[in-house]
């Protein structure tokens, strides 16, 4: 090990980026078994993509900018691609996938200047580009494999390669035939036929139990509550993320929702259903917590945790898209620095918050 | 326990105080059993002229000057200062610039004494046996007078603190036996083999100051020195209102500000001292000292050291007269070749890394550490980009945000980082301990304290030359102002009536421009 400091202190905790980033991943590993587990192979086949297309980009940004390419093994690539392979839906194309990754990589991270200097999510960032340019394909839900009557076997290694490579036109399927709406996307869709919510979620067939589990359509890695619940306990756990965040958004959600819910629940979704809908959980405890793009110090992170709850309410509830959360944390990343300023914590000896 | 189970615990008077932030570093106590052992002297001794925080001192005697032990041989020139004094009896053999323990390899003009082997001791300051009768100037001049200094590392002149200010009445005298550092364990041994002494010291301060009550803080890794300092006040019938106080061991729990937060509740206030809350803070061995020059009239001339670290064969603690070469003390242990070793003075969280063991032991030298080049490799790393997980917040002890500092630092934005309170920062190096990316955060700290220091300097030069060079052209002005009215009224009392209206135009061109009225002068 090369001595480059001899300023004190002499010696260090043994903590690493690498260390925090895998910790990270397998966090994430529960909801991506749960994802193989409802959608096959194709899952799988998305993930690996994602991640093995995330790291090539990498390396690539990393030698062009004349950097080591052993940066590579800090993680943060790895990451970045598994995060976005989650928020994916299972019938994302493989080009799609591609595309994704190199905007995580490129325009998410490596143009802000490498690890450390992004404002925006890059996984979250590459999401909404996609989201914005492939609106079709980024909002059909594949059935999961545990939804009553598939019209495909996810579990078939070639079916789910022809789907990926090729498309559902190699299967001569339509997307109707496979796909299924989300509850969030169906519950939308009906209170703009004026529809109540409780009418809306019966005709779902919704069970609070499947969405618990995970059982339902949406992208491969947010469906299971619990999964991410798992991971996310265990980040808490081994102190990779603070409580401040997860639970100030989830509650900020819970509460707003319950509130409306209450004064007319013909209009308002029920808090649970916000709850275990969407990426609500996979964004609270993974997207918002990207130490990168929140703000560092505890108030700062539950102001910026508060802002994300009612941002992701207010698209779920009036917004034109049925999912808010995405838009929620990027949204709120462009005002971590602000946060970072004002939200210092108040420093020994002195009477107030310093103001400058 | 996360932070706001501890406020709400602490709100429920469930749980004492504690403050904020800190890390759990590995201790290597390495010394903890080792009883104090008397090093013998050296043949020479190296006094540097300052060896406390302050203006250094000037040599009392010159070359060929026979000293006793104890006998001043430097004194001080300003009021943030304490005098030197001969460690041992001998020969002033030279005086010249010596090597300290500062990380850069500067030096300091130093007295080298060449020890006769005698030790006599210099008698001529009597001991205070009835010090609970004396007065507390005259206890606090002896303070001064024997050199004692915060022996804690920070080396603080102790007299300054021993003051009794009607407006600032001290209530409470805290015993700092925290010793929070790893690998140090002079404290610990301290308060095991000399209880009685310290909390006699501890008298005498509480006397001076005029203190009610005492605690003696000491952390739960050091129970049996806990023990025995309750066991020497359990013997004691005058000090009821002093207790020990066992602390969770947690770093920087032993920094004045946090240690008086976690007893009291309190904290001293932003650029004030703890006198203003009626707090003073002293160290076990400090107060050892001051013990020794109240009750035996002697000087600072010996402290205990703590000689350890992963590379030495035999970690000891050593009573060690001050100015002996820490090569010797090295040697003494067991450590010869120095070659993949790294010697540290002070702890590892705050000491400095020095190049080599050639300078001698000070008032400030708590531990001398002989570190292996494994140890200190997995401590200094290649920096990484800060990923901004915010662990230094919150393990920062004064809540300050130093990732955005050391930004602040980075970039010279120096004005900015001092908004942001950098010069509240206590250097524990709690930041740089936990951080992933092994960011040197401290380094920042201290680059943008020197640098804002710097510009601070340069500042208030340039406002005193600004000054002068206005005030001098202020009287220029004044005194052209005075010629050119003075010629005026010559002009009119002499002059022919028509030469008034030329004479009115030139008096303010006279006034306004000084090299106009210049050359118009030397006309004249």
């Amino acid at each position: 090990m090369p001595l480059i400091m001899l300023s004190s202190p002499h010696a260090h905790g043994g903590d690493s980026v690498r260390m925090i980033m895998l910790t990270v991943i397998l966090a994430l590993l529960p909801a991506a078994a749960v994802s193989v587990y409802l959608f096959g192979w194709l899952a799988l086949l998305l993930i690996m993509t994602c991640m093995l297309s995330a790291l090539i980009t990498e390396a690539v940004c990393l030698k062009w900018m004349g950097r080591p390419v052993s940066t590579l093994l800090d993680n943060s690539a790895a990451l970045t691609g598994l995060f976005l392979a989650l928020t994916l839906p299972a019938a994302t194309p493989w080009w799609m996938a591609v595309l994704g990754s190199v905007f995580a990589i490129v325009l998410g991270k490596q143009l802000y200047g490498g690890l450390g200097y992004n404002i925006f999510n890059p996984a979250l960032s590459a999401r909404v580009i996609l989201l914005i340019s492939f609106p079709l394909n980024m909002t059909t839900w594949i059935m999961p494999m545990t939804a009553g009557d598939p019209a495909i076997n996810l579990y078939d290694f070639s079916t789910c390669a022809t789907l990926f490579l090729a498309g559902p036109g190699a299967l001569q399927l339509g997307f109707d035939a496979i796909s299924m709406a989300s509850p969030l996307g169906y519950v939308k869709t009906e209170a703009t036929l004026g529809v109540p919510v409780s009418e809306a979620l019966k005709a779902y067939d919704y069970s609070y139990l499947d969405a618990f589990l995970g059982f339902e359509a949406g992208s491969i890695g947010e469906t299971s509550a619990l999964a991410l619940l798992i991971g996310g306990i265990f980040l808490l756990a081994r102190h990779s993320i603070t409580w401040h965040i997860p639970f100030t958004y989830i509650a900020t959600v819970l509460l707003l929702s319950g509130l409306f819910n209450t004064l007319n629940p013909d209009q308002f979704a029920p808090p649970m259903f916000h709850l275990f809908a969407g990426g609500l959980i996979l964004c609270a405890f993974f997207m918002a917590t990207d130490p990168v793009s929140s703000p560092v110090t505890p108030l700062g992170q539950v102001v910026f945790a508060v802002g994300c709850g009612v941002i992701t309410w207010a698209i779920r509830t009036w917004g034109g898209y049925p999912e808010g959360a995405m838009f929620a944390v990027l949204l709120m990343n462009c005002a971590v620095p602000l946060i970072d300023h004002y939200f210092r914590p108040r420093v020994y000896g002195h009477d107030h918050r310093n103001e400058s | 326990m996360p932070a706001i189970v501890r406020k709400l615990a602490q709100r429920l008077g469930m749980l004492q105080h504690s403050f904020v932030g800190g890390v759990h570093p590995n201790m290597h106590k390495l010394s903890a059993d080792c009883g104090i052992e008397d090093c013998d002297l050296s043949p020479v001794h190296v006094l540097p002229m300052k060896q406390h925080i302050g203006e250094i001192c000037s040599p009392l005697v010159a070359v060929g000057d026979q000293v006793l032990r104890g006998q001043k041989i430097a004194k001080s020139e300003g009021y943030l200062s304490v005098p030197v004094h001969a460690p041992t009896s001998g020969r002033v053999v030279k005086i010249e610039e010596h090597a300290i323990a500062h990380p850069s390899g500067m030096g300091l003009p130093s007295i080298f004494i060449e020890s006769d082997g005698d030790d006599t001791i210099d008698e001529s300051l009597s001991p205070i046996s009835d010090w609970a009768n004396s007065d507390p100037t005259q206890l606090r001049e002896r303070a001064r007078m024997c050199g004692l200094a915060g022996l804690g590392g920070a080396v603080f002149p102790t007299f300054i603190k021993l003051v009794q200010d009607k407006r600032f009445p001290i209530e409470t005298v805290v015993l700092n036996g925290i010793e929070c550092e790893p690998f140090l364990t002079n404290d610990h041994r301290l308060m095991l083999e000399h209880a009685e002494e310290i909390l006699e010291g501890m008298a005498i301060l509480m006397h001076m100051v005029g203190a009610a009550s005492g605690i003696i803080a000491i952390e739960n890794n050091k129970q049996d020195a806990a023990e025995a300092m309750q066991l020497a006040l359990d013997a004691r019938s005058d000090m009821d209102d002093v207790a020990v106080m066992v602390l969770p061991t947690r770093y920087p729990q032993g920094s004045e500000k946090q240690l008086i937060y976690t007893l009291t509740g309190r904290e001293v206030p932003a650029g004030k001292l703890p006198m203003h809350i009626g707090v003073l803070c002293q160290n076990v061995g400090t107060t050892k000292a001051l013990f020794d020059a109240v009750v035996h009239g002697r000087a600072l001339t010996e402290r205990i050291v703590t000689v350890s670290g992963d590379a030495l064969p035999n970690p000891a603690n050593l009573r060690v007269r001050l100015g002996t070469s820490v090569r010797t003390l090295f040697a003494r242990q067991g450590l010869e070749d120095f070659s993949g070793t790294h010697i540290v003075h002070g702890g590892p969280m705050m000491g400095e890394r020095l190049k080599h063991p050639d300078f001698p032991v000070v008032k400030s030298s708590t531990g001398l550490l002989a570190m292996s080049s494994q140890f200190m490799g997995s401590a200094h790393t290649v920096e990484q980009p800060c990923i901004r997980c915010g662990h230094c917040s919150e393990a920062c002890p004064i809540s300050l945000v130093p990732n955005l500092l050391a930004d602040q630092c980075r970039s010279d934005q120096f004005d900015k980082a001092a908004s942001y309170d950098l010069f509240d920062c206590i250097e524990c190096g709690a930041c740089s301990y936990v951080c992933p990316s092994n960011i040197p955060l401290v380094h920042y700290f201290r680059y943008g304290k020197g640098q804002l220091a710097l510009q601070r300097r340069e500042q208030a030069f340039a406002d005193a030359s600004r000054q002068r060079s206005e005030a001098r052209d202020a009287r220029i002005e004044r005194e052209k102002a005075e010629k050119a009215a003075r010629r005026t009224r010559v002009r009119q009392t002499h002059a022919p009536k028509t030469d008034q209206a030329k004479a009115d135009t030139d008096k303010p061109a006279a006034v306004d421009s000084g090299a106009a009225a210049v050359s118009k002068e030397s006309k004249d």
